[in-house]
C-alpha cells in the first residue's frame, strides 16, 4: 500500500465515522401524541443504532414516562411521517429532516 | 385542481359558480359537504369540535388525493376545502367538488376524494361536551375499508 492509498483509506474511514455518528432531526407531534409528550416539537440526535421509525419509537419510549405513555403504551396506534410523507414503521431514517408522530387521522 | 385549508366558512354555491365560471364543457358537478354533528355515536352531546392539522403535509396530501382522482376519473375541475380551528354543531367542515362531462364520474370522484381524504389527510378532531373533558375522536375502521375498496377495484 502506497502512502496515497493509506491516505485515501484513512479518509474513507473518517467519512464512515462521520456518517455513523448521530443524526439531528426535527420531531413534530400532533393531537394526543403532542398532549401526552407535552410539546409540539423538538430537535433530537438519536444514536446511530436508531435506523428506522420503529427503532426511533423504542428509543423515544425510554426517554421518560411521558414518552413511554405514547411510544410504548400506544406503539401500535401511533403513525409516522418522514419529511411530511406517511411511512410504515420499518422505514429507514436516512435523509429524514422532519419526523412526525400522530394518531390515525380523523379529518373529513 | 385547488385545495384550501382555512378557518373561515365556505359558500357551496359560490364555490361551484367560481369553479364553472366561463366554461361550457362541464356537464356535471357533484359536491359533498361534511358538517359537525351535535352528538357522538354513543349519544353524548357535543358543544364544539376543534380541528388540528399538520401544516404543509396537509396541503401536500390533499393535492396528492386530488391528483389521484384526476388520474382515475375524467375530471375537468375539482376543489377541496377543509376547515380548521374551533367549530360548532351544524357548521361546515369539509367541501369537495368534482366536475366532469357526465354524472357518473362526478359522483364517483367526489366519493373517492372523501374516502382518500379521510384516511390520508393529517387532520385530527377533538370533541368537547357540555360537562365533560374534550376528547380526541378515534379513527374508524369503516373509513379504512371505504378507502381500501377503491384499491381492490384496481385489481378487478
Amino acid at each position: 500500500m502506497t502512502d496515497t492509498d493509506q491516505q485515501l483509506a484513512n479518509a474513507d474511514k473518517k467519512n464512515f465515522e462521520t456518517s455513523a455518528s448521530a443524526i439531528t432531526v426535527k420531531l413534530v407531534y400532533f393531537a394526543w401524541v403532542r398532549e401526552r409528550v407535552g410539546k409540539g416539537e423538538e430537535t433530537l440526535s438519536p444514536p446511530s443504532e436508531v435506523r428506522t421509525i420503529a427503532d426511533l419509537m423504542v428509543w423515544l419510549g425510554a426517554r421518560g414516562p411521558e414518552y413511554a405513555d405514547v411510544f410504548e403504551a400506544k406503539k401500535d396506534v401511533v403513525r409516522a411521517a418522514i419529511n411530511q410523507n406517511h411511512v410504515p414503521p420499518q422505514t429507514s431514517l436516512e435523509g429524514a429532516r422532519e419526523i412526525a408522530f400522530f394518531p390515525p387521522v380523523t379529518g373529513g | 385542481m385547488v385545495v384550501r385549508v382555512q378557518t373561515e366558512d365556505f359558500d357551496v354555491g359560490a364555490e361551484i359558480k367560481q369553479l364553472t365560471a366561463g366554461r361550457t364543457d362541464i356537464g356535471a358537478v357533484a359536491t359533498f359537504t361534511g358538517l359537525v354533528r351535535g352528538g357522538t355515536a354513543s349519544g353524548a352531546s357535543i358543544q364544539s369540535m376543534t380541528l388540528e392539522h399538520y401544516p404543509g403535509m396537509t396541503e401536500n396530501e390533499l393535492a396528492r388525493v386530488e391528483a389521484a382522482a384526476h388520474d382515475r376519473f375524467p375530471l375537468q375541475a375539482s376543489l377541496i376545502v377543509h376547515r380548521i380551528g374551533e367549530l360548532a354543531p351544524g357548521d361546515n367542515i369539509v367541501l369537495v367538488i368534482a366536475a366532469s362531462p357526465h354524472r357518473r364520474a362526478a359522483f364517483e370522484a367526489a366519493e373517492f376524494l372523501m374516502d382518500y381524504l379521510k384516511t390520508k389527510a393529517p387532520f385530527w378532531k377533538k370533541e368537547a361536551g357540555a360537562n365533560s373533558e374534550a376528547k380526541w375522536v378515534d379513527a374508524r375502521e369503516t373509513d379504512q375499508a371505504a378507502q381500501a375498496r377503491w384499491q381492490a377495484q384496481d385489481f378487478d
